[in-house]
């Protein structure tokens, strides 16, 4: 019984990981209705930012809160000069530019700094609490980590102009111009808000799986995945659908069908579920009236 | 009259000289040799899921280099045409053909992968194209009967596995033992060595086997799942990164088994310092090759060249990292081979020279440990030496085992 | 989620208005694409064959992404489904490779379908989301240790190329690009009736105007589900096709990348039209070497400046990019003979 619990406790720190990549994806949905594919290998990369400056000697916080904004600035950016040219192209096409991103961005981490791992420093004590031995104190770190900034996003989006603003500028951009909201910078301040929440995410990751530029690569289905079967447009249902992904893909891979279908297995069960309830868990199902 | 008289001693004198310089030059090119150059052709991930493995090719890149600037092999320059296939079997395919029919390489070196090395296994073999130097240890590579074109380099996987199993039936005849393993052609391979090795315990002792895939994120669940099992005896069978996910996992839930590392991961600077170096006391495993970061070496002559060389050609990379003296030690291989061919640089005798590697001594080999081929031998490496790791470096004990 | 492109299927950008034109170029392609095997090497030769096959997948990705509006990152599933067909029958049961083509159409045919009627009840992202999952899926399935037996595991299968028939004097590659070629002339004809005609304009109808289609009496959820189950069946034709050139079938030639690969192919050839298809496959067989070409130290970095760069150039993808220009062109014409 207790092999139960130690999954469900495992289950929970990776499935943290996924939460924290799902909630950058559900910022960006939020602001521009598209899924950016390229999430995970902009958190991978802005994870190597952070790591560049520690080793060169800046203390852990001062390297984070720099990378965070250096990741904002750099979301940005790339929202203005990448993504604005092909705003008015099909879906599609801005889909083949996300993932001209993600192989750039891989490419780049790889050529820059290798392919050995590299170890990333926590901040939260290393020894395992004494006694319980379930999960480590970074794990539980991590996901405190994910559900404060779970807050502060459904905090913003619920409670602050600015928030409602974006939520504007994504729903309808014709009406939101017409009362005065400056759409280009809402979406632009979007991918700036999913790109420092990656960043976040990913120096939450990196002492667990090690830094690599392969790092996100796995995690970024599990994060689409808890996203949507939470709701995309629900930042809460998106974490609570990454810690039941990474339960369910615990305890199916352990006590149902063994590792090597355990992810066949989860994502049957997700599709499954979205066949029933086709807008996620808590996502706002659109009626069409005809 | 006269001019017969002239023209017979002439004509064969001409023709003496022709010969003897023929004789004495005797110079045969395979596709791709000039008198100044070897070209010659390799397929390698750079790219993708398995583009960690892309350092080797790096590396091999390196050392020649260094050789062409000291003036190459018998005066040749190596030009190694090294693409990037991705890891996936069918860009292998269109990389080879491109390198064997429109860049007319002499062979293929060191390509890595067994399910990519497949995928042009037969291809190369019906082309008699050397397929040479393979860096995976599966173990079907060493098959000159039916194979006569392909070798592989390292010691196989089932036989590293064999002698873990050997030794936990003499050190461990209860054990119960738990197995990690990639869930890939290289996870299974060790698999059936190990299973193999126990031979009628191995019901019995292995208590649990799981595996994981490369795109996971951690194997945190697997280990977890080990515990649970009541196993003592853990066999981890990863790569790096997850090698050293799992080490730090085992040690921090509480689960002090004996461990046994496959030496595809067993690196101090690249796997147990990551991983914790206090988490990795007692780790068992098996070296052919002298650990780049592990202290013991630091006054060793060859690993300080190996080190400087390091510093020349590679500056930027992880001097840890022990896919470098791998590469460095298969490209070291390779011309030695090139170098025995002489001027008889024809695909067959390439193939018959490393067909024919006697006691070759390479300075990042373990003492005692060398290369040796034959016509019915196709298996270079063939021995291992059992280490322990004591908190701070690997201390090899026991015997060289194998050939 | 729609689509914007135009939805017009014509096969050409050479403007209407000059049929004479048209003839002469179709008459040119099919005398270039006959001739080539015998002027360039082997290694050319297979490269061309794989570009066929790919253009074959990319068709049925096309038919159901493009013209249809069914999203899907996990169409490489259906293609190694295909290709393990091609594979086992060929190697366990010694079927002759022309005859794995039908078995693989109708075995792919069926799972698409199969697939196709759960997948009706999800929209855009969710149907994204499940197909991307059915890439994914596949290379775990095909290493299950259970299945090993018949798919040879990690392993793979190794098959044996074909060799032309009739002994006629040709090398097993060209006969392999004939055959192919042969192959992808019959399913683009066929695909062009198909999208042509009714059966095209009712999938575009449901893309564009799902419920207004239903009121017009088109049986969305038939044709939704069919068409999952024939652009499978291009797909895994395509496979079966690709196995046999390559000659070698392993789990890790079926990763998610091949799905995203073919989707980035669709989409720059043009996803809402037939030719599109073979520009996408040549995409994805050069524009790889290309890169590697002019970077080796990060080649996918170029080959993603290359994505981002047509899509800037060319939003609706290369066929929509050559019919505006050849529509520029031909004013052009006009405005001088004035």
């Amino acid at each position: 019984m207790s092999t139960f619990w130690a999954q469900v406790f495992s289950g929970l720190v990776t499935g943290g990981i996924y939460a924290s990549l799902a909630l950058a994806l559900v910022m960006i949905y939020q602001a521009t209705h598209h899924v950016n594919f390229a999430q995970g290998e902009m958190a991978m990369f802005s994870t190597y930012l952070a790591w560049s400056l520690i080793h060169a000697g800046m203390p852990y916080w001062f390297a984070f809160v720099l990378t965070v904004l250096i990741s904002f600035v750099g979301g940005v950016v790339i929202e203005r000069v990448i993504i604005r040219p092909v705003e008015n192209a099909p879906v599609l096409s801005v889909v083949v530019v996300f993932i001209g991103l993600l192989v750039i961005f891989n490419s780049l981490a790889g050529w820059i700094y290798t392919y050995s791992i590299k170890s990333f420093p926590s901040p939260f004590p290393s020894q395992p609490i004494s006694g319980f031995e379930y999960i480590s104190p970074h794990g539980m770190g991590a996901i405190g980590v994910t559900l404060v900034v779970l807050v502060l996003l459904y905090a913003f989006f619920r409670f602050t102009p600015l928030g409602l603003a974006m939520r504007a500028a994504a729903l309808n951009p014709a009406s939101a111009r017409l009362v005065g909201i400056r759409v280009g910078w809402m979406l632009a301040l979007g991918w700036g808000l999913a790109a420092a929440i990656g960043a976040v995410a990913g120096m939450m990751v990196a002492p667990i799986v090690y830094l690599d530029p392969n790092m996100m690569s796995g995690v970024l289905l599990y994060a689409f995945a808890a996203a949507l079967f939470g709701g995309i447009d629900s930042p809460g249902g998106a974490v609570l659908g990454g810690f039941i992904v990474g339960v369910l893909e615990n305890l199916v891979g352990a006590f149902v069908i063994g590792n090597d279908l355990k992810l066949s297995l989860a994502l049957v069960l997700i599709v499954g579920v979205l066949v029933v309830r086709p807008a996620g868990l808590f996502g706002r199902v659109l009626v069409n009236r005809v | 009259m006269k001019l017969k008289q002239v023209f017979t001693p002439a004509a064969l004198a001409i023709g003496v000289v022709l010969a003897s310089s023929s004789a004495f030059a005797a110079k045969h090119y395979g596709p791709g040799v000039t008198d100044t150059e070897i070209k010659i052709g390799q397929t390698m991930p750079y790219s993708g899921p398995a583009s960690a493995y892309g350092q080797i090719g790096k590396a091999e890149a390196a050392y020649i280099k260094m050789v062409n600037e000291e003036g190459g092999v018998n005066g040749r320059k190596i030009v190694l045409m090294s693409l990037d296939d991705g890891y996936s079997p069918p860009k292998t395919v269109e990389q080879t053909r491109k390198l064997v029919e429109e860049d007319n390489v002499l062979f293929m070196f060191g390509g890595l992968g067994t399910p990519t090395s497949t995928a042009v296994h037969k291809y190369l073999n019906a082309k008699k194209v050397p397929q040479l130097f393979l860096a995976t240890g599966a173990t079907k590579w060493g098959d000159p009967k039916h194979f006569h074109w392909t070798m592989g380099w390292q010691p196989s996987y089932q036989q590293e596995a064999r002698i873990y199993a050997a030794d936990i039936l003499k050190n461990h005849p209860h054990a119960k033992i738990g197995v990690l393993y990639q869930n890939d052609d290289y996870g299974k391979d060790y698999l059936k060595g190990l299973v193999d090795g126990l031979g009628a315990k191995a019901k019995t002792m292995i208590v649990k086997e799981v595996s994981y895939e490369t795109s996971e994120p951690t194997v945190d669940s697997q280990i977890v799942q080990l515990k649970g099992s009541g196993a003592d005896v853990f066999v981890n069978i990863t790569t790096p990164k997850f090698a050293a996910q799992a080490i730090r996992q085992a040690y921090d839930i509480g689960w002090h088994p004996v461990q046994y590392l496959n030496n595809v991961s067993n690196s101090t600077g690249a796997v147990l310092k990551p991983a914790g170096l206090e988490k990795a006391k007692g780790v068992i495993s098996t070296a052919y090759i002298k650990d780049a970061s592990d202290k013991q070496w630091d006054n060793d002559p060859d690993m300080i060249h190996f080190q400087g060389w390091m510093k020349k050609y590679m500056p930027n990379d992880d001097p840890a990292n022990n896919f470098n003296p791998y590469g460095y030690t298969v490209a070291q291989t390779l011309v030695a081979v090139l170098k025995a061919c002489g001027d008889d640089l024809t695909r067959a005798n390439v193939m018959k020279q490393a067909a024919n590697i006697h006691h070759l001594k390479l300075p990042m080999l373990l003492p005692g440990i060398t290369i040796n081929t034959s016509p019915t031998d196709y298996y270079p490496l063939q021995q291992l030496q059992l280490e322990r790791f004591d908190g701070q470096n690997w201390e090899l004990y026991g015997p060289i085992m194998g050939k | 989620m729609q689509t914007e492109t135009t939805a017009t299927a014509t096969a050409t950008a050479v403007p209407a208005k000059l049929p004479g034109a048209r003839l002469a170029s179709w008459a040119a392609l099919a005398l270039i694409a006959c001739a080539l095997p015998f002027l360039i090497n082997g290694y050319h030769t297979f490269q061309l064959t794989l570009v066929l096959v790919y253009s074959i997948a990319l068709l049925g990705l096309n038919m159901l992404t493009g013209y249809n509006g069914q999203i899907s990152l996990g169409h490489g599933a259906f293609y190694a489904l295909g290709a393990y067909t091609a594979a086992i029958l060929m190697n366990s049961l010694d079927v002759p490779y022309w005859a794995t083509l039908p078995a693989s159409a109708a075995l792919c045919l069926v799972a698409g379908f199969l697939f196709g009627l759960p997948a009706l009840r999800l929209e855009g992202l969710y149907l994204a989301l499940a197909t991307f999952a059915l890439g994914i899926t596949m290379p775990p399935l095909l290493k299950y240790k259970h299945f090993d037996a018949l798919t040879g595991g990690s392993q793979g299968i190794v098959i044996i190329k074909p060799d032309p028939p009739f002994g006629l004097p040709i090398s097993q590659d060209q006969w392999l690009y004939f055959f192919t070629l042969v192959i992808t002339v019959a399913l683009f004809l066929l695909a062009r009736n198909l999208l042509r005609g009714r059966v095209g304009r009712a999938l575009v109808a449901i893309r564009d105007h799902p419920v207004a289609a239903e009121a017009m009496g088109v049986n969305s959820a038939l044709y939704k589900s069919l068409t999952f189950g024939v652009s499978a069946m291009y797909t895994g034709i395509a496979g079966a096709l690709g196995a046999i050139a390559v000659q070698f079938v392993a789990p890790d030639s079926f990763d998610i990348f091949l799905s995203i690969s073919f989707l980035v192919g669709s989409v720059i050839g043009g996803i809402s039209s037939i030719a599109g298809a073979v520009f996408g496959g040549a995409f994805i067989v050069f524009v790889p070497n290309i890169a590697n070409q002019i970077s080796k130290a990060a080649p996918w970095a170029i080959y993603g400046v290359f994505l981002i760069g047509f899509m800037y150039l060319m939003p609706g993808g290369i066929v929509a990019f050559l019919r505006i220009a050849g529509d520029r062109l031909l004013r052009r014409m006009r405005k001088s003979s004035r």
